[in-house]
């Protein structure tokens, strides 16, 4: 009896390695003998530990997770799109898996008994040569154009073997943790410091710990002579301590010490200040693991003393970035990294140019990033936007002050032109005197933005909304941002307006499902990934987050993760967005390390199957997107 | 003759139809079987009474999994003969499936289908169909417990059970290509995925 079914999935199967190497009759005989599974969106096909299945997976429609438990969390590995193999290992081991499974979204696989298939493995060198190639590899489609450097495979705990992925080991700390009394006197711990060869001392009381001191509170309170040598340690020490805990990995705690500017983690047992210290991890035990290493970029970028040091930084941090992107490193933290660093060379800009002045500013001043800058998501050198704020002060002496400001953006451009950054072609740069205002001119600008709003007014909202702190005194631009949360209050009209304008973005993909290209013009049939994708997102993440009335996160990804916070019941929805504005990240960033270019224009041929698959997939949420601003801004009316 | 007249309605049962229904008294001490059977018939037209059954096309499903083995498709040979149905079936009265006469697909369709709980979209109409060809053969109605996707659609969906949804709109929402719809075997598979899907949903 002929089976159209098994004729059904053997038209599929022959278009993937590879299924694709076997003789037509036999691909049907095997297609016979295949189930096919249904599983729901999160449904676990197996565990890490489960015993090996009889069958192995070929994925026909949806995404299958991979991942690997790794400091006690589950860690993604690689999503499997449509025509992808999972589950090989019983092939080759008799073992249990190393990987975990697990539907990302509703999925339809075909279950291929290994029995069944072991013969055809056998008979055909190439099958073989294939299994193994993916085996060995740890890429599940060695075929694929952009299989290297990729980490996949549920064959093994890539976390143990690969020395490219040291952000996911655990951290290695010292478990021999000197401690002393609140109440021991400077100079004994001094004395235990030396005799024990250590940087830092944990002060505890009852084994909990309540402050840290190191040679630099020595150095810079007790040699300075700003405190005698025989004060109880509780005055000089620095508190409270930042506490981990034991399975926290590289990347996180290497994130914390850049955020805090600290060297030195407590390590507790349940990684709060409350519980007992087990540990300490200091600066230099992250730097044995890695030698590549973020803090020594971020090192560098202090001891820079010219913008050629600084464009040397620069150029170390892109190497890092194509390095964390082909290890398959979260773009997420490939992105708080850079943002980070690049934060650390504006401020080291801005420091240099105002010792280059020879003049200390004459009233306070914030320096903010706006733009894609301001919301940290610049992992290429893509041009700068700027701006500053300074204090209010009396007429007489306001053009003298904004003149020095302006001064100082000049020469900060500059040398963040030289590093690399361009100049912003429509001159959003501090040294624009547009943008080098008073406090109260940008109140008073901003009101105007969000009162009468124009086209072009709602432009220049989404570039100069999205403003990130970044040098000088913080309490300029808090006072900009109550500004303008009491002017957005209720305004109705505001947001219709900003709504409107998330939605002109050019779709993505047409009614079947296609890329819709640029059809004329220098990058004609190339997909222009910026407005088509990311922008839709950008811009709904900052009209829903400000319309939620929440300040202090400009991401995209983080708007969206915490829109996934205060509208619970929007969770998922929103999670998914925030990954898929990841996986557009990665992809952008991709294409402009590899183009040496801004990655806005993807050439689609370039693209491998599994990509432009993992590309749509992140389109999806756009659309509803669209809809839910529609719905909850009433848009109907202006579009 | 009366006697001949009495033997021929009380004539035995054919070993086939005795053989399908003692897979259900096998039933009674042993756990009820877990497979099922999701089929579509192509028929000339919609009315039980005067259309006849084009092809019956089935697949097994066991657990989570659609069994591609499990298999059953069946193109049968009928005198009645509609033109303006073909172009829905796509069957033509000479096509070139190799046709069988209706007992013997009957008879091959019971051989498949043993105990298994019958699923089907609308699944009574089809039923029905089939009981209409036993009918013919004198022999008495499928005993198969039934399962009709459309009655689980509108009760995952909260609906009255009463309200009708076509097998195209099942496929739209539960995102379901629909290659090869409208052959027998092509129905089946999708609604076995939507069986699947369902099932998933409503915990069965």
């Amino acid at each position: 009896m002929k089976n159209s079914i098994a004729e059904r999935v053997a038209d599929f199967l022959k278009n993937f390695p590879p299924f694709k190497s076997l003789p037509y009759p036999d691909l049907l005989d095997l297609s016979n003998q295949v189930q096919v599974v249904y599983l729901e969106k999160n449904a676990i096909l197996f565990q890490v530990g489960d015993a090996a299945h009889q069958n192995f997976y070929v994925v026909k429609d949806g995404a299958i997770g991979l991942s690997v438990i790794s400091n006690g969390e589950e860690i993604l590995i690689d999503q499997c799109d449509e025509g992808d193999i999972i589950g090989l290992r019983p092939f080759f081991a008799k073992n249990q898996y190393a990987m975990a499974a697990k539907a990302q979204e509703e999925s339809i696989l075909y279950a291929i008994p290994i029995e069944i298939f072991k013969p055809f493995v056998m008979q055909n060198q190439e099958v073989l040569n294939f299994l193994l190639e993916s085996f060995a590899s740890n890429t599940r489609n060695p075929y694929d154009i952009d299989y290297k450097g990729k980490l996949i495979s549920e064959n093994s705990f890539i976390a143990k073997q690969d020395p490219e992925v040291p952000y996911f080991q655990p951290i290695v700390y010292s478990k021999k943790t000197i401690t002393a009394q609140s109440t021991d006197l400077v100079e004994d711990i001094a004395k235990l410091m030396s005799s024990h060869k250590i940087g830092s001392v944990i002060i505890e009381e009852n084994q909990l710990p309540v402050g840290i001191v190191t040679d630099k509170d020595l150095r810079f309170k007790i040699a300075t002579g700003k405190f005698p040598i025989r004060v109880p340690v509780s005055q000089i020490m620095s508190a409270p301590v930042i506490t981990i805990s034991r399975d926290i990995s590289i990347a996180e705690a290497q994130l914390l010490l850049l955020k805090h500017g600290i060297g030195h983690l407590c390590v507790t047992r349940d990684g709060t200040p409350g519980s007992k210290i087990i540990g300490i991890l200091s600066e230099h035990d992250i730097l044995v693991v890695q030698t590549n290493n973020p803090g020594v970029i971020l090192k560098l970028v202090k001891r820079a003393t010219k913008s050629k040091d600084l464009k040397a930084v620069r150029e170390k941090l892109t190497a890092l970035i194509k390095n964390s992107i082909e290890s398959n490193i979260p773009i997420q933290h490939i992105s708080n990294l850079a943002g980070e660093i690049n934060l650390a060379i504006t401020r080291r800009a801005i420091y240099l140019a105002i010792e280059k002045i020879g003049e200390q500013p004459p009233v306070q001043f914030a320096w903010m990033n706006v733009g894609s800058q301001g919301r940290r998501e610049q992992l290429l050198l893509t041009d700068q936007d700027n701006a500053i704020v300074f204090e209010d002060v009396e007429e007489e002496r306001y053009e003298k002050v904004k003149n020095y400001f302006i001064e100082l953006a000049k020469k900060v451009n500059k040398t963040l032109n030289k590093v690399g950054y361009e100049y912003c072609p429509a001159e959003m740069m501090a040294s624009n005197p547009l943008w080098c205002k008073s406090l109260s001119e940008w109140k008073q600008q901003f009101s105007t933005w969000i009162f009468k709003p124009g086209e072009k007014g709602i432009m220049m909202c989404t570039i100069f909304f999205d403003y990130d702190y970044v040098y000088g005194d913080e309490r300029l631009t808090n006072a900009i941002t109550e500004e303008i949360f009491k002017n957005i209050q209720n305004n109705q009209l505001f947001f219709a307006y900003l709504g409107t304008d998330a939605l002109r973005n050019p779709p993505p993909i047409g009614f079947f499902r296609q890329f819709l290209v640029e059809s004329d013009g220098e990058h004609k049939d190339t997909f222009d990934i910026k407005s088509r994708a990311m922008l839709p997102l950008i811009d709904a993440a900052r009209l829903l987050i400000l319309s939620n009335h929440f300040t202090g996160v400009n991401n995209t990804m983080e708007r969206f993760k915490k829109l996934a916070e205060l509208e619970p019941q929007n969770r998922e929805f929103f999670e998914a967005c925030a990954e898929a504005f990841a996986n557009l990240m990665y992809f952008r960033t991709r294409e402009g390390l590899s183009q040496d270019s801004g990655g806005r224009f993807l050439n689609l041929k370039e693209l491998s199957k599994s990509d432009k698959v993992k590309l749509k997939n992140s389109f999806q949420p756009i659309h509803e997107l669209h809809a839910i601003l529609k719905q909850r801004f009433q848009l109907s009316y202006f579009t | 003759m009366s006697f001949d007249w009495f033997r021929k309605t009380k004539k035995e049962a054919p070993q086939f139809w005795k053989d399908y229904l003692s897979g259900f008294q096998k039933q009674a001490g042993n756990p009820l079987s877990k497979r099922y059977v999701v089929f579509d018939c192509e028929t000339t037209g919609l009315d039980p009474k005067k259309d006849v059954i084009l092809s019956i096309g089935a697949i097994g499903i066991e657990g989570d999994a659609i069994l591609v083995n499990d298999y059953f498709e069946v193109f049968l040979e009928q005198d009645v003969y509609r033109p303006e149905t073909v172009p829905i079936h796509g069957i033509l009265k000479t096509g070139k499936e190799e046709k069988l006469t209706e007992p013997e697909a009957v008879i091959r369709f019971l051989s498949y289908i043993k105990d298994a709980t019958l699923v089907g979209h609308h699944t009574n109409f089809d039923v029905k169909m089939v009981n209409q060809a036993l009918k013919r053969l004198d022999l008495g109605k499928l005993k198969n417990k039934k399962i009709d996707t459309n009655d689980l659609y509108q009760k995952h969906k909260g609906w009255q059970s009463d309200q009708y949804s076509g097998l195209d709109e099942l496929c739209a929402v539960f995102k379901i290509s629909k290659s090869d719809r409208h052959t027998a075997s092509g129905d089946a598979f999708i609604t076995a995925l939507i069986f699947l899907k369902l099932k998933k949903k409503l915990r069965i």
